[in-house]
């Protein structure tokens, strides 16, 4: 039987969440295309994943190779040509991740098969693969055709699916024996850097207020940090503010920051790309302030303000000291 | 150290208002600022960087109407010795795997030791155009770096992975590097290098220039077409607070309030 191919992402030990996510959804197109949905494992004394994917897939291929230890997309990209050479699968699930977009772009021109990067959702249609991807920083969607193949590769945005727990299948581990028969030669992993450890805690705190760009000045930042001290609450902030070295990462929240599940979260000039919204949406009370009613701020927001943040956040800084009194 | 830096003229639109054109599968782009995608801006600057340190060359090339030259001329400004556009009718409507495809025309045939892009372009987002390159030229990669150190032969990079990790990898020379935003502080354009940048020259190439066939680019060359563009649906729609500044502030007040959150 034809198979759906999910590449499982793992790192220091940890299957990541969106291999997960990524099984639920291609479990559904498997369904619906009749095909095995396959998870392929690559790494070095993994078994324990291999167990843990068995339960959730009808097979799963394992490649074990010391040079798989660690992510290479060098590595990665002669084991999966070989696989898909050979195999065949009707459709690649990767995730859009930073394993993903090393590895995706190369497999894809290497094999001249065609990919769709960042997709937020994805489903075979008479024509041929369709997907859905975000563009501009989230404010629009794109629904996109993919050219006629007899098997594609779809980087899949990460926590856009919902991993789901199913009754354990006791998939086959199929051992594959790992092409690699020499040294990687161009790429080589040295070692992991833990991030510094900062001076706040932001996912420690109940109160979080979050800028964005549209702080506009440095200057502004106190602003803000007023706010936040009237609340009780701590200064957070989206990639810019980090990039621009206005604050310390350790107030970044996203995906390449914290994630984090305040009490209250308050959105300030933060116009909401998923890399940010991914960290804070699941706060209990999301406020935002944005002067672009059509800020994908306000789709996961419980209140919205569509105004000048500099005209609302001092007059709010009042009113919180008024009611604290 | 010979760097082609391939950069992107975007419009601005995280802080604005974005309207679907008739087409429906396109943005209005009238009242649109466009400049150097913000990714790019990062690259040029690490290329302008290497380039002071170690000597050699920065070329910056793009694939874009007339229209883009104020981000080649801004790339001038900044330092880049020469600049490249790639303008042809039968661009239009390539996706990531054809604008790889027209960019890899022109690289193939220039020196160059180190090739730097944006990790993703704030237009289509595809996060792709830097890898297929690489793969086209048969050169190593690595994608979302913060960090770059030459060592000899080899670069050796930080990648920014999630949750604050990185990892530190070493790539073999010639390589492409998709560059992080933060990586970096873009410098400010002196009024001198503005007049400098004027001096130089922009050169144009189309399709007869670099040895492709009408149908491996744009649509008929690309791997995906857009069918429609639409605004996102709406999972939970936020509750907007109307009013002047005074009563959105005194809602959001009696809201905490009533959470018990002040």
């Amino acid at each position: 039987m034809a198979e759906l191919f999910v590449l499982t992402e793992h790192r220091q030990g940890e299957i990541r969440d969106v291999s997960f996510e990524m099984l639920t959804k291609g479990r559904e197109l498997a369904k619906k295309t009749n095909t095995d949905l396959t998870a392929v494992l690559l790494g070095h004394d993994v078994e324990n994943h291999a167990k843990r994917l068995a339960d959730q897939v009808e097979k799963v291929l394992l490649i074990d190779d010391e040079r798989l230890e660690n992510f290479n997309s060098e590595a990665y990209q002669r084991v999966l040509s070989n696989l898909v050479t050979q195999r065949k699968p009707s459709l690649i699930l990767i995730g859009h991740t930073a394993f993903g977009v090393d590895l995706a772009p190369s497999l894809a021109t290497g094999l001249n098969l065609p990919l769709a990067t960042d997709c937020v959702d994805l489903d075979f249609e008479e024509e041929g693969l369709a997907v859905i991807r975000q563009v501009y920083g989230g404010k629009v969607n794109v629904k996109a055709r993919l050219r006629r193949s007899e098997c594609y590769i779809v980087t899949v945005r990460p926590a856009t699916f919902e991993a789901q727990e199913i009754e354990p299948l006791r998939g086959e581990i199929i051992e594959i024996e790992s092409p690699l028969s020499e040294d990687i030669g161009y790429k080589r992993f040295i070692e992991y850097v833990e991030p510094p450890a900062g001076e706040v805690d932001v996912t420690a705190a109940d109160i979080l207020v979050g800028i964005g760009r549209g702080i506009k000045e440095e200057d502004n930042i106190p602003l803000v940090k007023e706010l936040a001290d009237a609340l009780g609450g701590v200064l957070a902030c989206s990639r810019p503010i980090v990039d621009k070295e206005w604050l310390q990462t350790d107030r970044q929240v996203g995906t390449s920051g914290k994630t984090v599940k305040p009490k209250l979260y308050i959105a300030i000039g933060i116009s909401g790309a998923f890399q940010h919204v991914t960290g804070m949406k699941n706060s209990d009370l999301i406020i935002a302030i944005n002067k672009d009613p059509k800020a994908p701020i306000f789709r996961v927001a419980d209140y919205g303000v569509v105004d000048d943040l500099f005209k609302v956040v001092p007059v709010l800084k009042n009113k919180i000291h008024e009611a604290k009194e | 150290m010979d760097i082609i830096a391939c950069v992107k003229h975007v419009p601005e639109t995280a802080e604005a208002e974005i309207n679907i054109d008739k087409s429906g599968k396109r943005i209005e782009t009238e009242d649109l600022v466009f400049d150097i995608n913000e990714w790019d801006d990062y690259a040029l600057e690490e290329a302008v960087l290497l380039r002071e340190k170690l000597g050699g060359s920065v070329v910056a090339v793009t694939v874009g109407t007339e229209e883009a030259d104020s981000t080649l001329r801004k790339c001038l400004a900044r330092g880049a010795d020469r600049a490249i556009r790639l303008t042809d009718k039968a661009f239009e409507g390539s996706d990531g795997y054809a604008t790889a495809k027209i960019l890899h025309g022109v690289v193939k045939d220039l020196p160059y030791d180190l090739i730097l892009a944006g990790a993703l372009a704030g237009d289509d987002g595809y996060s792709q155009v830097g890898v297929t390159l690489a793969e086209l030229l048969g050169i190593p990669h690595a994608t979302m770096v913060k960090k770059i150190e030459p060592t000899g032969d080899n670069l050796r990079v930080n990648r920014e992975l999630e949750g604050g990790l990185q990892e530190i990898v070493e790539v073999k020379l010639p390589a492409l590097l998709t560059i992080q935003t933060g990586i970096n502080e873009p410098r400010y354009v002196s009024i001198m290098g503005i007049r400098k940048a004027k001096k130089k020259e922009i050169k144009v190439l189309s399709l007869r220039d670099l040895d492709l066939e009408e149908d491996h680019v744009g649509e008929s060359g690309s791997w995906m077409t857009v069918k429609r563009m639409f605004m996102p649906p709406v999972e939970k729609e936020a509750e907007i607070l109307e009013g002047s500044p005074d009563e959105v502030a005194s809602k959001i007040s009696d809201i905490l309030k009533a959470r018990g959150l002040i």
